[in-house]
């Protein structure tokens, strides 16, 4: 026995790799059918060896309950998921021009307003905003970037088409988790990687430090770039490792830093040395004691003053969360329209916002059907699954939003799509979405694929690692190229992923 | 740019990677020792908890010393900071947090023994299986400095890992030198003082070449002096050769070479030389007849200062802003 995949239901659901009529789409044929060729002990042998790989590279994410931190090693299916190259370039246009567009609207909000004063956003969603910082106000950051790394999250719903859940702007994490994927399958299937041409994305950290060092606030050849982490006990530290890592960066904590003179330096054998870079993965509220929370142990008193004179560049800036709101989500299409005359390429999920009574009414009259979230939380926190929930959590619901409707907004439920995963010797479908990675600074650079989360349980909806999701490789694969003869046609098509 | 944290951090990282590999291979020797010599010795477990500095530890867990206990308390006991599991607990914590300045494979290699080291000290050992654990781990350990000196660049992270290990080193020859001083128990009397028992005199050599198992030196040793195993001419060899690794000249040598390439090294210098007249100015001879004991002292607390002038020019950041230093 092996797998079969006669046997796989795709429901009512889009399947990434196998169509309704129960067939292997297209562009993943190859894979289906070596994966059927395997013998359940081969099969068996292969998810031992990701397993060990998992556990010997040690790629752990930390999980934070009552009992203590503990470190979970990455759940992680060996089944990749695949987009075929025509459709992902579309989708890395799209992404881009949203980035380009949220950007544009961060600096605008704390420069001259323009889009408030054209009442395309009412000003006042923005200041009520948990995100809004007012220190920020007049800054000008290079290339009037402020979000130069995003973590957009997209999801496909029944329609096939790809929809955007949200943007993240203050500290997206998971690109390690991408790369480590992709080191795996590839230490476990180097076979298909002969017979299939996938597109690379171990380009990342180079991209990155390049983006970052272009930040750099002197004409240096080379700045002096750091990745600051909150430390061990974040959930995200094997992430901040590993890219300081890959970039050759210096791992900093906020006790390895000093402000002087509104210069930041860091403490070296050799004494002070000046720091141009900051990749800070330590939230806005935390960077600085002396102008946020007082008691952060994690930041560098000073920070903020720093970055205001010009004198360091952090990434992302403070303030670029603004755009990292659930409610001026909405507004993304407006703002494109808006700052780059052009069509939104990737479209948000239909939302309500319950700031506007009208839609505050049929959001309220329809809680049963809707999925409600607050504007500022993210990692799934906080949500209502309204087509999953309970009288009474609806009820509880509804006294919050007329409580403070500015806070949340609706959506119909998406029915993410679903792709196969392998428990033990069959394969079963699981919703899934996806985080592709976008950097810009001076340039701009889409991840060709990006980190694709699984939901676990048997169909749910939650892909958070910290609730039960796992991850998959994703693979961008070039179907009209034959392989073995295709490097250069490959070499290509991952330039078309830039731009 | 070496930050003062990680130049710590990889520090103690190359003095756990050390200890695990020493331990192993201390324990390993001990238990054979005790093979060789007569049932109804005096020589028992006892010493081995002591050369490996935990002797108030063991005390507070147990009353009686046991092979059984005295392995559980050096191999996988969480309250002795020692054990070779809290050892290697602490080696892989120090390499989870410079990733960054070390090859992957280091990592994986550094994750994967205290993984595999976790798992095999949660089963009970048999006498025979766990001599083979212990020379596994002797010959990761070997093999993650092999991967450091042959893969990783020899920069100033390496420069630091390479003080922790033969700072770590020097350390566990001082005390394995004072193993010699069993062969002065009374039980090894010479023949000639009558008043004393005389059983164990056939087996001071025993002793002696044990000693140099413990820094796999037997060979190395027959090779120098092409002679037989003497008391005297073992202490000479582990504390003066300049030829032999894993003896304390050589070490005070590496440190020397390591030290120059870091800036402000010359309180370190200092302390290393200060080592270096410890072991070269004493009378060997007259140590075997007495005083050993606080000659070790002496050594140890030498050695110890080396690391406290390292902490002090380097680790320490508030000494920094003494030296602000603002390059271009």
């Amino acid at each position: 026995m092996s797998i079969d995949w006669k046997s796989y239901s795709t429901g009512p659901f889009f399947d990434e790799l196998i169509a309704a009529s129960g067939k292997p789409r297209p562009f993943a044929r190859t894979l289906a059918t070596y994966l059927a060729s395997l013998s359940n002990e081969e099969l068996a042998r292969r998810q031992e060896a990701v397993k060990h790989a998992i556990k010997t590279m040690g790629i752990s994410f930390t999980v934070y309950s009552e009992a203590g931190n503990i470190d979970r090693e990455w759940p992680f299916d060996l089944i990749p998921r695949i987009i075929p190259l025509k459709e992902w370039q579309l989708t890395c246009k799209g992404l881009e021009q949203r980035l380009h567009a949220l950007n544009c609207f961060i600096h605008d909000v704390y420069n001259d307003g323009k889009i408030f004063k054209n009442k395309v956003v009412p000003r006042e969603l923005i200041l009520d905003s948990g995100n809004y910082r007012a220190q920020c106000q007049g800054m000008k950051p290079k290339y009037q970037v402020w979000a130069n790394v995003c973590g957009t999250d997209l999801v496909r719903n029944s329609d096939g088409q790809f929809y955007v859940l949200e943007d993240n702007l203050r500290v997206p994490s998971g690109v390690s988790y991408m790369l480590e994927n992709r080191t795996v399958t590839k230490r476990v299937f180097p076979e298909l990687f002969e017979n299939i041409e996938i597109l690379p994305n171990s380009d990342y950290p180079s991209q990155l430090y390049e983006m970052l060092a272009s930040l750099s606030p002197r004409d240096k050849i080379k700045p002096e770039v750091v990745v600051l982490t909150p430390g061990i006990f974040n959930s995200a530290y094997f992430e901040h490792s590993f890219l300081a890592q890959q970039m050759g960066a210096e791992l900093v904590q906020g006790s390895d830093l000093i402000v002087e003179d509104d210069k930041v330096y860091m403490k070296t054998i050799s004494g002070l040395a000046p720091v141009d870079v900051i990749y800070r993965r330590i939230d806005d509220m935390f960077i600085d004691p002396k102008v946020f929370n007082p008691d952060s142990q994690l930041g560098v008193a000073g920070l903020l003053g720093a970055w205001l004179k010009g004198n360091v560049a952090l990434a992302n800036a403070p303030g670029a969360g603004v755009a990292d709101d659930k409610v001026i989500y909405t507004y993304v299409p407006a703002m494109i329209k808006y700052y780059l005359g052009e069509e939104a390429i990737l479209p948000n999920v239909p939302s309500y916002l319950c700031i506007d009574p009208v839609q505050c009414d049929h959001v309220l009259k329809n809680l049963d059907k809707l999925v409600v979230k607050p504007a500022n939380e993210s990692g799934g926190y906080g949500m209502l699954m309204g087509p999953k929930s309970s009288k009474k959590e609806r009820e509880e619901f509804a006294t919050r939003i007329k409580a403070n409707p500015r806070n949340y907004m609706a959506q119909p439920l998406v029915n993410l799509s679903t792709a196969p995963i392998l428990i033990d010797d069959s394969v079963e479908p699981r919703h899934i979405d996806l985080r592709p990675f976008i950097l810009q600074g001076k340039n701009s650079y889409v991840t060709p694929g990006g980190l694709t989360r699984v939901a676990l349980v048997k169909g749910s909806y939650v892909v958070n690692s910290s609730q039960g999701g796992g991850s998959k490789d994703t693979w961008i694969v070039d179907e009209h190229v034959k392989p073995g003869g295709g490097s250069q046609s490959q070499s290509q098509s991952s330039r078309g992923a830039h731009s | 740019m070496m930050l003062s944290s990680v130049a710590e951090r990889v520090y103690w990282l190359g003095r756990y990677l050390e200890r695990v590999e020493n331990t192993a291979r201390l324990v390993n020797v001990y238990a054979s020792m005790l093979l060789d010599l007569p049932s109804g010795s005096p020589i028992g477990w006892g010493l081995l908890v002591d050369i490996t500095g935990c002797s108030d530890e063991y005390a507070k867990l147990h009353q009686s010393v046991e092979e059984k206990q005295v392995m559980r308390f050096l191999l996988a006991e969480g309250k002795n900071p020692a054990s070779i599991i809290n050892c290697a607990n602490m080696m892989r914590e120090n390499a989870r947090t410079t990733r960054e300045v070390m090859p992957s494979e280091v990592w994986e290699q550094i994750n994967d023994l205290y993984l595999t080291l976790k798992e095999a000290l949660t089963r009970t050992i048999s006498r025979r299986s766990r001599q083979q654990m212990l020379e596994a781990v002797e010959a990761d350990c070997q093999r993650i400095f092999g991967i450091l000196s042959g893969g990783m660049s020899h920069n100033t992270a390496f420069s630091f890992i390479q003080l922790g290990r033969k700072i770590e080193r020097a350390d566990m020859i001082s005390r394995i030198v004072d193993v010699g001083s069993i062969s002065m128990l009374p039980a090894f009397a010479r023949a000639g003082n009558k008043q004393q028992m005389t059983v164990l005199e056939p087996y001071e050599n025993v002793v002696w070449m044990n000693v140099l198992r413990c820094v796999s030196g037997y060979q190395a040793y027959r090779l120098k002096t092409h002679s037989q195993v003497k008391g005297e001419d073992v202490v000479k060899f582990l504390l003066q050769d300049d030829e032999f690794p894993r003896s304390i000249g050589y070490c005070l040598n590496d440190l020397v070479h390591y030290l120059q390439k870091l800036p402000n090294n010359a309180e370190v210098l200092q302390a290393v030389a200060r080592v270096r007249k410890v072991t070269t100015e004493v009378n060997i001879s007259g140590l075997l007849q007495s005083g050993l004991l606080e000659f070790i002292d002496e050594l140890q607390i030498s050695i110890a200062d080396i690391h406290e002038q390292l902490n002090n020019t380097w680790f320490k950041p508030v000494e920094l802003r003494k030296s602000i230093r603002k390059s271009s």
